[in-house]
């Protein structure tokens, strides 16, 4: 189905499952519990999950097929922020042009860049993509404040012409950003018990936005394009003497993780409607660089994983405090509570970049291929266990492999 | 002619700076071919060894000063570092106020001992492996060390004076026969530009006079042939990534009165490091001190007025701007040695 | 004329002749043979053939078309493949992958964005590749990591990828280097094969004279950047000249 095989369509069809009921499972404990801190089922927390995974699936189509390591990826992300803003001030809140012209901004911009830095490669490369998003956002920053809102950032306001809409509300407000009449912040509650689920319009636009991504991404991964940017870091020697040139291959490559981070910043804008500079900075690239290889870059789900780890612990690991840490682990004796609440409390909270840091560290140097290999080879763990008591299955898995 | 001599110093500042880390990045790529995103991090952890000795300096106890009393009509507690009690009140009052330069002493077998421990613990693992992979492990170290400090300093920039001697400014530009305050330049600002021409020229005596230098810059231009000598240049290069880091730490020690130190500025700094060696030439020593104070000294033209009216953001650029062209037109580099990390 | 026709190229690395006035004519379908000791230019004559160097001198025409300045994925769309000496495969693929790749190359030329097609969709192209993987008897290993094979098996492999193609000009370098005897015959039969049955035009370098003097048709010997003599084997072997530059080195 879809041009996919089995395997590809669960996976879609599970990742499908996952976007659609994240209300449901981002808010597994009921309201007002111990636990209700846990929740991530909230429409900006939710949202924030599949945008950065959209951009994570597009920057791992450059660096998890061609091996190309750029560190100046969230320039696109902010480009295509900046578009995304420019046209609801000049023309309409429908976010749909919006996100169109920060893919088609973002593309342009990635292609630019692309040609110049992809005249190098390795540690060179890297350092050239750096140096163009830095450039970017000291330009955003300062010089080119009419365009990007400087330091404040892009904003809108009730001077906007908004051709094809209004200036102002009635009551005399910034309209809201909609998708032909649906307002992105329209939210549907649910309660069920104690449990309270939300169900936001924003959300639900970027995923699908995400689901469309993420199918084409299969695509990509599947296609003799796929396989050709996989031979680019395989061995670019022998591809060009096997008669393919690989440039123009990694630069598709680079401009099309380009529009995907430019996907990211339209959506972005979309669900709140302004754009900064500190987006375009080298650290934002950094991040994206964690979220894929920490999921397991050149892995389909990984970058997606890898996303919403990262922002939940950026958003749900980062409140806990010293006073709850106390409280869990108010069952032990006080010397050792004190003594757990110590160790523990560098980890969480604030300190929460600490772990990703260890965490990311670790994955480099025993996972190459992430969460995901990670997983993989935990299951192939149990199966093994598996296998040495019922001798037929330890047949079964040995076939699967092969078909 | 005094405002471009006023440029001039302006950018031996961060130049030195520029020029200390890059020194030690290019070491580190040149003898052990590893490219490391954690150097800025050494330099920050530099800034925090002089934080942190001056913290243990001015560590106090109370003290009841009878001649003192509050608004109670109890006697008054003071404060008074231990120190005092050890070297009495002028002397330990001295040697507080030298606390910066003092830090030096310290952070040198700090920062040999942290570069030893990482060669030794991640980086020798990361040898054989993609430099993409050593990049990202590197990355990561940067983080994990940013927020160790962070956790333990927290967030703030934490300000650490120089010596009373050298704070406030003098007139450069009286000196050398202009119009008085048409050249107005820090006391410590200049003793940043002496101290990292010292240690930039003890680095070059070290490689060029000694025997282990001479085996390193053998080992550098051709690792086997050494190797076959029966010459452990392994060990060799973990001092000299040791060293590297020294550098880098001496540069942020001397560094903190310019700038209070915070978790950042190691990150801040590594960015433009990193342009700076690949302007210089990865691998080249001279190249990355010239390039770092070339840059430097570019960047402060460039923030002057006549050229932002000029070309507007050009002092934000300027920097990102020559490594492009210069990558783009002479991968090596201004001094890089032909053939290194050339396609 | 040949189908390679090579005249007076020359090539200098600072103050290293390695190539001089070096003139080879290579015949359409047969096996032609480039000897000669170490540091003789064989490397670097293979070099300028695929367009990896550019000589200073000369000229390089393949069936009547120029080669040189053409970057090698344009020189290899012309028809000419190369073997290398040590196997330069795709390690991260699978073997099928590494057979589909040329097979790709050779339908669209060096460069198509099909980014949504799908690979195992290409019937005709997976029928080519798997028919070539039972020609040279890997079919069994079609799903393998080609990283993970055995030394001889990379070898057939890199020799698959480039038949698959169906260049007119095949460049071996030293195609049997460090092979058991065994292995070395396997390779020669499978050489002569190709050559009768596909018509496949061989230029070969090669250190080992039985392999040589098995396939070649003429033999070039090179020695210090330039052709020494040009001739059928069977006046190579006593050659006096050849004898002393080369084969009087190698026996002793």
């Amino acid at each position: 189905m879809l041009g996919l095989n089995k395997k590809d369509m669960n996976l879609l069809l599970l990742v499908a499952g996952l976007v659609i009921f994240a209300p449901f499972i981002l808010n597994p404990f009921p309201e007002g519990s111990e636990l209700a801190q846990f929740n991530a089922g909230y429409p900006d927390l939710m949202q924030r999950f599949v945008i950065f995974g959209i951009f994570a699936i597009g920057f791992n189509i450059l660096f998890g097929l061609t091996g190309y390591l750029s560190f100046g990826h969230a320039a696109f992300l902010g480009v295509g922020s900046y578009a995304g803003v420019w046209m609801m001030k000049l023309l309409t809140m429908n976010v749909v042009p919006a996100i169109m012209i920060s893919v088609v901004v973002a593309g342009l911009f990635s292609l630019l860049i692309g040609y110049i830095s992809l005249r190098r490669s390795g540690i060179y490369f890297s350092i050239l993509t750096l140096a163009f998003a830095q450039m970017s956002f000291a330009l955003a920053y300062s010089v080119l404040t009419p365009l990007t809102g400087g330091e404040t950032g892009l904003q809108l306001s009730l001077n906007d012409p908004r051709v094809l809409g209004i200036s102002a509300t009635e009551t005399g407000s910034i309209p809201v950003t909609h998708f032909f009449g649906l307002e992105m912040r329209d939210s549907f509650e649910l309660a069920l018990g104690s449990w309270l689920f939300t169900f936001n319009a924003g959300y639900y636009l970027c995923a699908a936005v995400m689901l469309i991504a993420f199918y084409l991404s299969i695509r990509i991964f599947r296609s003799p394009f796929g396989m050709m940017l996989r031979a680019v870091k395989s061995n670019q020697q022998r591809m060009k003497y096997t008669g393919l040139n690989p440039k123009p291959y990694t630069l598709a490559a680079f401009v099309i993780s380009g529009m995907y981070a430019g996907l990211a910043g339209g959506l972005m804008v979309s669900m709140d409607p302004l754009a900064g500079a500190e987006r375009m900075f080298w650290t934002a690239s950094g991040e994206v660089v964690l979220m894929a290889i920490l999921g397991g870059a050149g892995t389909l789900i990984g970058p997606v994983l890898g996303a919403g780890l990262i922002k939940y612990m950026e958003n749900i690991l980062s409140k806990i405090n010293s006073t709850i840490l106390h409280e869990w682990f108010a069952f032990m004796p006080d010397g050792i509570e004190d003594v757990m609440v110590t160790l523990v409390y560098p980890f969480i909270g604030k300190g929460w970049h600490l772990t990703l840091g260890i965490m990311f560290m670790l994955v480099v140097i025993f996972l190459p291929g992430g969460l995901v290999e990670g997983g993989q080879r935990i299951a192939r763990l149990f199966r093994r266990r598996g296998a040495k008591t019922d001798d037929s299955g330890a047949e079964q898995s040995q076939n699967t492999p092969a078909e | 002619m005094d405002a471009i001599i006023l440029q001039i110093l302006n950018g031996l500042d961060k130049g030195s700076a520029y020029a200390l880390i890059a020194l030690g990045l290019t070491l580190i790529f040149g003898t052990l071919g590893v490219v490391n995103f954690a150097h800025g991090a050494l330099f920050m952890i530099g800034a925090f060894v002089a934080v942190t000795v001056s913290r243990l300096l001015t560590l106090s106890h109370q003290v009841i000063d009878e001649t003192r009393t509050d608004f109670l009509g109890n006697p008054l507690k003071v404060d008074v570092p231990y120190i005092y009690g050890w070297f009495g009140e002028s002397t330990g009052a001295a040697i507080i106020d030298w606390a910066v330069p003092i830090s030096i002493l310290i952070a040198i077998p700090v920062m040999i001992l942290i570069g030893v421990i990482m060669e030794r613990g991640l980086i020798k693992h990361f040898y054989k492996r993609p430099h993409a992979d050593q990049i990202l492990v590197t990355f990561g170290l940067a983080i994990v060390l940013q927020e160790i400090i962070k956790y333990f300093y927290g967030a703030n920039p934490i300000p650490t004076p120089a010596p009373q001697a050298f704070v406030g400014s003098f007139d450069f530009g009286a000196l050398i026969g202009f119009d008085a305050n048409s050249i107005i330049y820090p006391y410590w600002r200049l003793v940043y530009f002496g101290f990292s021409m010292v240690i930039i020229t003890a680095v070059f005596a070290f490689l060029q006079f000694t025997t282990f230098g001479m085996v390193v810059r053998a080992g550098m231009a051709d690792r086997e042939t050494v190797g076959l000598l029966g010459i452990n240049i392994d060990k060799r290069f973990t001092i000299m990534f040791g060293i590297a880091a020294a550098v880098a730490g001496l540069a942020g020690v001397m560094y903190t009165p310019i700038n209070s130190p915070n978790y950042h500025m190691g990150m801040d700094f590594l960015v433009l490091s990193f342009v700076v060696v690949v302007v210089g030439g990865m691998g080249s020593l001279p190249g990355a001190v010239a390039a770092g104070f070339l840059l430097g000294i570019l960047e402060s033209f460039a923030s002057m007025g006549a050229v932002i009216d000029l070309i507007p953001g050009i002092n934000q650029v300027i920097i990102y701007l020559v490594a492009i062209v210069i990558l783009l037109t002479r991968p090596r580099g201004l001094m890089g040695r032909k053939g290194v990390m050339e396609e | 004329m040949g189908i390679l026709e090579v005249k007076g190229v020359g090539k200098r690395f600072g103050g290293l002749q390695a190539l001089g006035d070096v003139n080879l004519s290579v015949q359409e379908n047969s096996v032609h043979a480039i000897i000669g000791p170490n540091g003789a230019g064989k490397s670097t004559l293979l070099n300028v053939l695929v367009g990896k160097l550019i000589p200073d001198t000369g000229s390089v025409m393949f069936e009547g078309q120029s080669v040189l300045g053409r970057s090698p994925h344009e020189i290899n769309q012309m028809g000419i493949s190369r073997v290398f000496q040590t196997p330069e495969i795709f390690g991260d693929l699978t073997v099928m992958e590494n057979i589909m790749i040329p097979c790709f190359a050779k339908r669209d030329g060096s460069y198509r964005l099909h980014a949504f097609e799908t690979v195992l969709h290409e019937k005709e192209l997976v029928a080519q590749a798997e028919q070539i993987l039972i020609d040279v008897n890997m079919i069994d290993k079609r799903e393998m990591h080609a990283a993970s094979m055995s030394r001889g098996d990379k070898r057939r492999l890199e020799m698959a990828m480039c038949l698959v193609q169906e260049p007119k000009l095949l460049l071996l370098d030293e195609p049997t280097a460090g092979m058991a005897r065994a292995d070395t015959n396997n390779t020669i039969d499978l050489l002569k094969e190709i050559n009768e049955k596909r018509d496949i035009t061989m230029c070969i370098i090669e250190h080992d004279m039985h392999v040589v003097f098995s396939l070649a048709e003429r033999i070039t010997v090179l020695a210090q950047g330039t052709p020494l003599v040009e001739d059928i084997p069977e006046k190579i072997k006593g050659h006096p000249k050849v004898q002393e530059a080369y084969l009087g080195q190698a026996h002793g």
